[in-house]
């Protein structure tokens, strides 16, 4: 399928996986993948362990290169982007941020810092603009601090601003590792695992918080996740994989009543014996 | 003690504080007696070792290694109360210093102090305050972006300080090729930084690609190319026997006229040439540390992954830090030639990458205080014993101690003499096992 008649056929995407196939050597990690997500769209990939959840993401964001299939992502106006081939840098420009399975925020930086970091990904001071303080560079120095304190406000660690990446409570380091990526100014944010190892407080507070990045600030959310609950909770769609292929996708209540999904969470009827 | 207590004890002793310490302290002093000891005889290898560590003189070694021991322990039970002092004392220092007047205050005042230094010394110590330690301050400033900002090993920092240096021989009209037009040595400047920086981009952007120690093997090679081809391309370079007459600084312009003498007179002039350019240097790295620039590469430097999912283009921060390292060193290299009038291959050798890069972990790697700091006083105490010509000390036995004193300093300061608050949060944190301290260990590589 062309990215043109995929375009065609949902005029809405935000992002389309297509016949993507990942191996490593003689295994295979991803099969003949095939997802599409609309625009606005809470969708959850979910999967038993190994499935190749966060590969899918790896190759999203290009740090795997599958070797087989396209990945096309859609600019707000429509306009048709080929991911693959990019580097992890540049498909964070075009609008696809993630964070990571265990979260890889920079521990010896503070909190304000670490979300500084992610608003300055679409600032342009070069060193030459930092030396001479150009007016440019301090224009941006000033919208980057109040972007940076907003987004500290947005997932409530403003109070936290100056304290360490790395002594953060865990469930706040999720949040900071959301708001890091939000300020890299997303269409599209890749959450790998955010409530894994939370507690139920936690898990609360996340969801709340992943509604109000979808609603408030009207990103499309991609959201790998283990917890049930959760995905059964927020997501409007649900993809599930095993063994490196789409097994189901549809509504959350589709999905749970399939019986290839129960198969593979639960094993079939034999194993079960 | 029953039979399995035994086992046990020992490992907790061999995991303690205090044991790795008793260790550190033998070892060095066993490394004293070995430099300190008899000279080696030809045809008896073992000779020079044997006189050193098996006849009564170790004992005495010994025995000031428990002594220091003791004293270190007994320090370190002593000095919590001690240190809590400190701390409070410096926490009123900080904040003093964060608020602007002190801290400009204090920068005014070792400005004028470095100002006045050199009218009270003797003329071989204002020749080592410009030769070795000047020069040295502004190198190690460069390597510390490279290797303190950006994490990046460069074990071949020397080769831009040669460049720099031949390509001023080179415009000087000193080298058998002759250059196309002529230049004041101060339009040597830009020449010589921009081929040292080239250099530096075109070295940099296959190997910058790889991550580990790469670079580390990269960089050595590259050092050492340079180092031989500038004693070998005699037809170009002059060859082994080195280039003279590099010509010195001259002013003249808007009616001013100056020229900066040669010889033992220069060493005021050059000084204060240097001067002023060591404090641009610290500016300049200031404002970078502290902007967009400084925390891309502090991004990097702790997680090359994480930074390249926030929008950072690793290889792109990767070789401007490299870049700008390089053009610092061309830079030195610039300075120390036209001083000296005279240079030749032998005095860039990869033992001066090494040196340097010493001078900057010693420092603290990451802080601009620690480089200079780190670099001035190691610099001032070799040529201090040198220059007092003691006894035990002997010049060629200089990397030894330096050597030892690394070792020491893993030991009880891994973060340098002044760290950057960020960098010794880092080792601190790599110590509990979050995070690597550098990007080259980093994360996961892309099949």
């Amino acid at each position: 399928m062309s990215a043109a008649e995929a375009a065609a056929l949902h005029p809405d995407s935000v992002i389309e996986v297509s016949h993507v196939t990942l191996r490593f050597g003689g295994v295979t990690s991803l099969s003949d993948v095939t997802l599409q997500q609309n625009r606005g769209e809470i969708l959850s990939v979910i999967g038993p362990n190994g499935a190749g959840k966060t590969s899918l993401f790896n190759c999203l964001t290009c740090v795997y290169a599958p070797q087989e299939g396209s990945i096309v992502y859609y600019r707000p106006g429509g306009e048709s982007v080929a991911v693959l081939g990019r580097k992890p840098n540049q498909v964070n420009l075009l609008g696809i941020a993630r964070t990571f399975q265990t979260s890889r925020l920079f521990n010896a930086l503070t909190t304000f810092e670490n979300v500084k970091i992610g608003v300055e990904a679409r600032q342009h001071t070069g060193p030459i603009g930092a030396v001479l303080r150009l007016p440019r560079t301090r224009r941006e120095e000033k919208e980057g601090d109040e972007r940076a304190f907003e987004l500290l406000d947005f997932v409530g660690l403003r109070a936290q601003s100056n304290v360490l990446a790395s002594s953060l409570p865990f469930g706040a380091q999720r949040r900071l590792e959301i708001a890091r990526a939000l300020g890299t100014g997303p269409q599209l944010l890749l959450l790998d695992e955010p409530a894994a190892g939370g507690n139920h407080a936690e898990k609360a507070e996340l969801e709340r918080l992943i509604r109000r990045v979808n609603v408030e600030l009207g990103v499309s959310v991609l959201l790998i996740e283990h917890d049930m609950r959760l995905v059964m909770a927020i997501a409007q769609r649900v993809v599930v994989l095993n063994f490196g292929r789409v097994i189901a996708s549809g509504t959350p209540r589709e999905v749970q009543r399939d019986p290839a999904v129960v198969e593979a969470y639960l094993g079939t009827p034999k194993e079960r014996e | 003690m029953s039979v399995h207590e035994g086992p046990s004890r020992l490992n907790r002793l061999r995991d303690s504080r205090d044991f790795r310490r008793l260790g550190a302290c033998v070892f060095g002093m066993l490394v004293l007696a070995l430099v300190t000891g008899p000279e080696g005889i030809q045809g008896n290898p073992t000779y020079g070792v044997i006189q050193s560590w098996l006849r009564p003189r170790v004992v005495g070694f010994l025995i000031a290694a428990v002594v220091l021991w003791a004293l270190m322990t007994f320090w370190g039970r002593l000095s919590g109360r001690i240190r809590a002092e400190v701390v409070e004392v410096a926490d009123v220092g900080r904040r003093l210093f964060e608020s602007r007047l002190p801290r400009f205050g204090t920068y005014l005042l070792l400005i004028v102090l470095a100002v006045l230094l050199p009218q009270i010394l003797s003329g071989t110590w204002q020749e080592i305050t410009v030769d070795q330690i000047g020069t040295y301050v502004l190198l190690a400033l460069g390597l510390n972006v490279v290797v303190g900002f950006a994490g990046l090993l460069d074990l071949g920092y020397i080769a831009f300080y040669l460049i720099g240096a031949y390509s001023t021989a080179y415009w000087s009209g000193a080298l058998p090729v002759q250059p196309p037009f002529d230049l004041n040595p101060f339009f040597i400047i830009p020449f010589a930084v921009l081929a040292a920086m080239l250099t530096g981009v075109i070295l940099g952007t296959p190997t910058l690609r790889l991550r580990g120690d790469y670079l580390a093997i990269v960089t050595l090679g590259f050092g050492e190319i340079i180092q031989i081809v500038a004693t070998n391309l005699q037809g170009v370079t002059g060859g082994a026997e080195g280039v003279i007459g590099i010509r010195h600084f001259s002013v003249n312009l808007f009616g001013v006229r100056y020229a900066w003498p040669v010889g033992a007179t220069a060493n005021l002039p050059y000084y204060y040439l240097l001067l002023g350019f060591v404090v641009v240097a610290l500016v300049i790295f200031h404002l970078l540390e502290h902007s967009r620039v400084g925390r891309a590469w502090t991004a990097i430097r702790e997680d090359e992954v994480a930074a390249a999912a926030c929008g950072i283009n690793p290889l792109k921060y990767k070789i401007m830090a490299f870049a700008i390292g390089a053009s610092t060193s061309g830079f030195a290299g610039v300075l120390f030639a036209s001083k000296i009038g005279f240079i030749d291959p032998t005095e860039f050798s990869v033992q001066m990458s090494i040196l340097v890069l010493i001078l900057v972990v010693f420092g603290g790697q990451g802080s601009l205080a620690g480089a200079l700091v780190g670099a001035a006083f190691i610099q001032w105490g070799q040529n201090f014993l040198r220059v007092l010509n003691v006894g035990w000390y002997n010049e060629q036995d200089l990397y030894v101690y330096l050597g030892g004193l690394l070792v020491v300093m893993m030991i009880f300061r891994p973060q340098g003499v002044l760290p950057s608050r960020r960098r010794s949060r880092e080792i601190g944190l790599a110590e509990h096992g979050i995070g690597t301290a550098d990007a080259m260990s980093a994360g996961e590589t892309a099949p």
